[in-house]
């Protein structure tokens, strides 16, 4: 997604003269384009987030939209505390932009991944989250992105929809990926955190069987009736998500569901850390977790054979 | 200006029995010619050293920029005057942040110093940071920052007072050469002798004045200035007065002009 990401970003960037670019010295092959097109207002503020996220909030504070690059990882635990500070408490409309996040940087190990990013930023005040699902997602989550006004994280990742499959249209914090030729009644609902929902969406189910959400905004807000139909349903919910578990999608989606008077059989497959102490790729790691193609997509069918 | 504004700190902090009345005594003068001979109508002001609220809450009503209405309900419940300055642009148009964890302001003012960039908006940007300040990485992250872009309408005032949260600056980890530390990293500097003092504040400043780059004053400072029994002593960032206290407080406060 971090092309597509660029590619957006240069057009925002022309478009828009307040969009001040700042990078933690990261960006190789990907914010050439960016800086070519803002020049001067692209800058590399070197490896330094803290004071990064603190001087985007003061650009902020001056009217103008700064973007705060790196790595998921660097870019929201060193520099949390000025996120929450400087950013969220004052309100500033900063964005937080996190490559990688979750496993994405597989065999770099555990100080490139970012698997609490979201549970962290989340508690945040005014902070709202952006997880897009595909590359082609990318623009429609830094639309609604800038259109939330106030701070914003965008968690990049990898994804690619599978033929036969859909995204409800246009962006919103939970949408329905839907299955071309779907008749069976749903046994299960499947909800991912962004591009995890991919992974389950391979199982070998009558199409229909299982019905697939998708969340791309934490936090969600109220459950979209969608959801909240196929819930009552079939009362029996599939959590994914390439995060761990606490302040996860799990505890969100739990709450939410409670709130709404609902109370299906939940089962969890969240980011489990280092289970092996042993390291691999992105794949790798999910497998480790569960959360991989094969494995999620063994769980949906079991759900739906049940 | 400078006994009256005391007398209001000490009365703040007496009213609500608090502490850090020494790490305000220390940097009151420099609020005071900042808000009084420094910062105009567009100038902001960041304190990094956020602790001593009181000092800058007080130096903003002495100079008309607060209303002195306020300053009773420091400490309350329900007040904006909290011990530390208030998120969210609650204060006055001069102070543009919220402050209170260290190492946060040098980069809040970097920021607004090089937003002017882009903005084209003309005005000047003081931060005022403590010792324990000079502990964070992230400021001599700031001071990199600041150096590289030339950022000329940045001052950094440093309330030296040898003394930080649990023991000599020295004794913790030594600052010294403070002076040289920031010419190293680019800034132009001058040493206020004595920082406490109006004139040699006036001289600092005046001492600043090569373009294309920032400004660092080194404020050698006393905390708890003004009151015989704070002066030099580290407890005095944390202890409320008592009676007696408060009365000698008074008493040194007058003396001290």
């Amino acid at each position: 997604m971090r092309k597509e990401f660029a590619a957006w970003l240069e057009g925002l960037g022309g478009r828009d003269e307040r969009v001040v670019v700042l990078t933690g010295d990261l960006g190789f092959q990907a914010l050439e384009g960016v800086r070519a097109r803002i020049g001067p207002r692209f800058v590399n503020a070197g490896v330094s987030e803290q004071n990064m996220v603190s001087m985007a909030a003061a650009l902020a504070s001056e009217g103008l939209r700064p973007f705060c690059y790196s790595i998921a990882p660097f870019t929201v635990f060193r520099p949390a505390e000025q996120i929450r500070l400087d950013v969220c408490i004052h309100g500033l409309e900063v964005k937080i932009i996190g490559n990688g996040g979750g496993y994405g940087y597989g065999i770099m190990g555990s100080t490139h991944h970012a698997i609490e990013d979201i549970g962290v930023l989340s508690t945040f005040p005014n902070m709202r989250c952006f997880i897009p699902v595909t590359g082609a997602d990318v623009a429609a989550a830094g639309d609604a992105m800038m259109a939330s006004g106030g701070p914003g994280y965008l968690r990049l990742n990898l994804g690619t929809l599978p033929p036969g499959f859909e995204m409800d249209a246009p962006f919103a914090p939970i949408r329905q990926v839907r299955q071309a030729g779907a008749s069976a009644s749903p046994l299960v609902t499947v909800v991912g955190l962004g591009p995890m929902v991919l992974n389950a969406l391979s199982a070998a189910v009558p199409p229909g069987s299982a019905d697939f959400f998708v969340v791309s905004q934490v936090p969600m807000g109220p459950l979209p009736e969608a959801l909240v139909s196929s819930v009552t349903r079939t009362g029996h919910v599939v959590v994914a998500e390439e995060h761990v578990e606490r302040g996860g999608l799990a505890e969100h989606l739990a709450l939410a569901m409670l709130r709404a008077r609902l109370s299906p059989v939940i089962e969890t497959r969240s980011a489990l850390g280092y289970p092996s102490k042993t390291y691999g790729s992105q794949k790798f790691h999910q497998r480790e977790s569960g959360l991989d193609a094969q494995s999620l997509a063994a769980l949906v069918e079991r759900c739906v054979k049940k | 200006m400078r006994r009256r504004t005391a007398r209001t700190l000490l009365g703040l902090y007496k009213q609500a029995n608090a502490g850090h009345i020494g790490a305000s005594l220390s940097c009151l003068e420099i609020l005071l010619d900042v808000m009084v001979r420094r910062a105009g109508q567009k100038d902001l002001l960041v304190l990094s050293k956020g602790h001593a609220a009181a000092g800058l809450y007080t130096a903003l009503a002495a100079t008309g920029r607060l209303d002195p209405a306020l300053l009773p309900t420091f400490y309350q419940d329900g007040t904006i005057l909290a011990a530390h300055p208030p998120c969210g642009r609650q204060l006055p148009e001069v102070i543009p942040f919220g402050t209170g964890s260290l190492g946060h302001g040098l980069s809040l003012a970097t920021g607004l110093a090089f937003s002017q960039r882009y903005t084209r908006r003309d005005f000047k940007v003081f931060a005022v940071l403590s010792d324990g300040d000079c502990n964070e990485g992230s400021t001599w992250e700031a001071a990199l920052f600041a150096a590289q872009h030339g950022l000329d309408r940045l001052t950094v005032i440093v309330d030296r007072n040898h003394l930080q949260g649990f023991g000599s600056s020295e004794d913790v980890v030594a600052l010294e050469p403070l002076a040289d530390k920031w010419r190293a990293f680019g800034f132009e500097v001058a040493v206020a002798a004595n920082g406490n003092d109006f004139d040699s504040l006036d001289e600092a400043h005046r001492k600043l004045t090569t373009p294309g780059r920032p400004r660092c004053i080194v404020a050698e400072t006393i905390k708890g200035h003004g009151v015989s029994f704070m002066q030099n002593k580290m407890e005095w960032h944390y202890l409320p007065m008592s009676d007696a206290q408060y009365a000698q407080a008074l008493v040194d406060t007058d003396s001290d002009a």
